[in-house]
């Protein structure tokens, strides 16, 4: 099978991420959003690693996997903190910084 | 069992016919994940998609990190998600409504064409053949055993360890500054002593409203989930033993606020007393 059936996979979970982050309005939601675009372009990383016959891309696969993880970590704990100030989890409410 | 696995699922028929049969799945998990309005639904929908993922590492020879996509992704962060989600409260939902016109159009619009240009990308590179992960050949002793230090997490352990041991060792310290920053963020400073558990006391029994706990839900012999409410010993039910959010959820689906099916032996007995409807429901 055709390695490029995964890269493709990967630009549509890429572009259906993306558009979550357009659309959505909770935090949370948009930041599962950028999980999937990670996740997406992991496994185009994996996939070139296997085109190329190197393990290399599993190498950046794996040093994008730890980014994300302290990413989300530190993510989440300021939507808590957001949330404490303002009660609630919406990117419209968060906007003082308009005024 | 990772070389095996991925030996296993390596190249050829099995591969193609997990690929059909899990990337529509992924497709359609990563869709409803952004359609959903409810977020518990998105977070599980965002971890069966990563699951998936994980799967395809393994089907590409990548056992290593199907292992930790499971492990740090689903395990980890999905759990991490649910939990800041716990928190927040899962009744916090989108709105509907459009705060910028044209906003879900355009989003559409620039999608189709972003993902429409990637297509064009990848069919241009002009990827004819693929390498391949190859799995190194074997070394056995002399029972046949497989000796250790081989296989994908033997070559990655390598690489990780020679070529890029500078980034592996900053990715310790980010990792450090991570769990330093969530705690700093998350932390709360107490300005005001805490309060004590005679003061907590005092303030509960002065406002008089109801000092003692609320009445549990009813148990009967047929029904014991948390909806069904109390029966007060007059045989009418009291509105205090269902949690507001409940008694809430109930209207919004429309259903009967009364007891939906008693036993014979306790519709008799509400049946029999219910004349003096004093205590309906003030208890």
């Amino acid at each position: 099978m055709s390695p490029t059936y995964y890269l493709y996979l990967s630009a549509i979970l890429f572009t259906i991420g993306s558009l979550g982050v357009l659309l959505r309005r909770n935090a949370i939601v948009v930041f599962m959003c950028v999980e999937l675009m990670l996740n997406a372009a992991n496994l185009a990383l994996v996939t070139f690693s296997r085109i190329n016959g190197d393990l290399n891309g599993q190498i950046i696969a794996f040093f994008v996997m730890v980014v994300a993880a302290a990413e989300v970590v530190v993510g989440l704990a300021i939507i808590i903190s957001v949330y404490r100030t303002r009660r609630s989890a919406s990117v419209d409410d968060a906007s003082l910084l308009k005024y | 069992m990772p070389a095996v696995l991925a030996t296993s699922l390596h190249a050829g028929a099995p591969e193609t016919a997990i690929f059909w049969i899990l990337a529509p799945l992924a497709v359609l998990a990563s869709l409803g994940m952004v359609l959903s309005r409810n977020t518990v639904h998105c977070a599980l929908l965002l971890g069966s998609v990563m699951l998936s993922l994980a799967v395809f590492y393994a089907a590409q020879g990548a056992p290593f990190l199907a292992f930790v996509q499971v492990i740090v992704y689903t395990g980890a962060v999905m759990m991490l998600f649910l939990f800041v989600l716990m928190l927040v409260g899962v009744d916090t939902r989108d709105s509907l409504i459009e705060t910028l016109r044209g906003q879900r159009l355009a989003a559409a619009v620039a999608g189709i064409g972003f993902l429409l240009l990637l297509f064009a990308g990848i069919r241009q590179a002009a990827i004819t053949s693929s390498v391949g992960i190859a799995e190194p050949p074997k070394v056995t002793d002399d029972q046949g055993n497989v000796l250790p230090g081989q296989g994908n997490i033997f070559e990655i352990a390598k690489l990780l360890f020679t070529r890029y041991i500078f980034a592996f060792e900053v990715t310790s310290a980010l990792l450090i500054t991570a769990a330093l920053g969530a705690m700093v963020l998350a932390h709360r400073e107490r300005h005001e002593p805490r309060r004590s558990q005679l003061e907590q006391m005092r303030d509960r029994f002065k406002v008089g409203t109801h000092p003692t706990p609320l009445p549990g839900p009813g148990v009967y012999a047929r029904h014991n989930a948390v909806d069904t409410p109390a029966l007060l010993p007059d045989g009418s039910t009291s509105d205090l033993s269902v949690p507001p959010a409940i008694e809430e959820l109930r209207l919004e689906r429309g259903r009967n606020p009364q007891p939906a099916r008693l036993g014979p032996a306790q519709s008799s007995s509400r049946a029999t007393s219910k004349q003096p409807p004093s205590g309906k429901g003030n208890l």
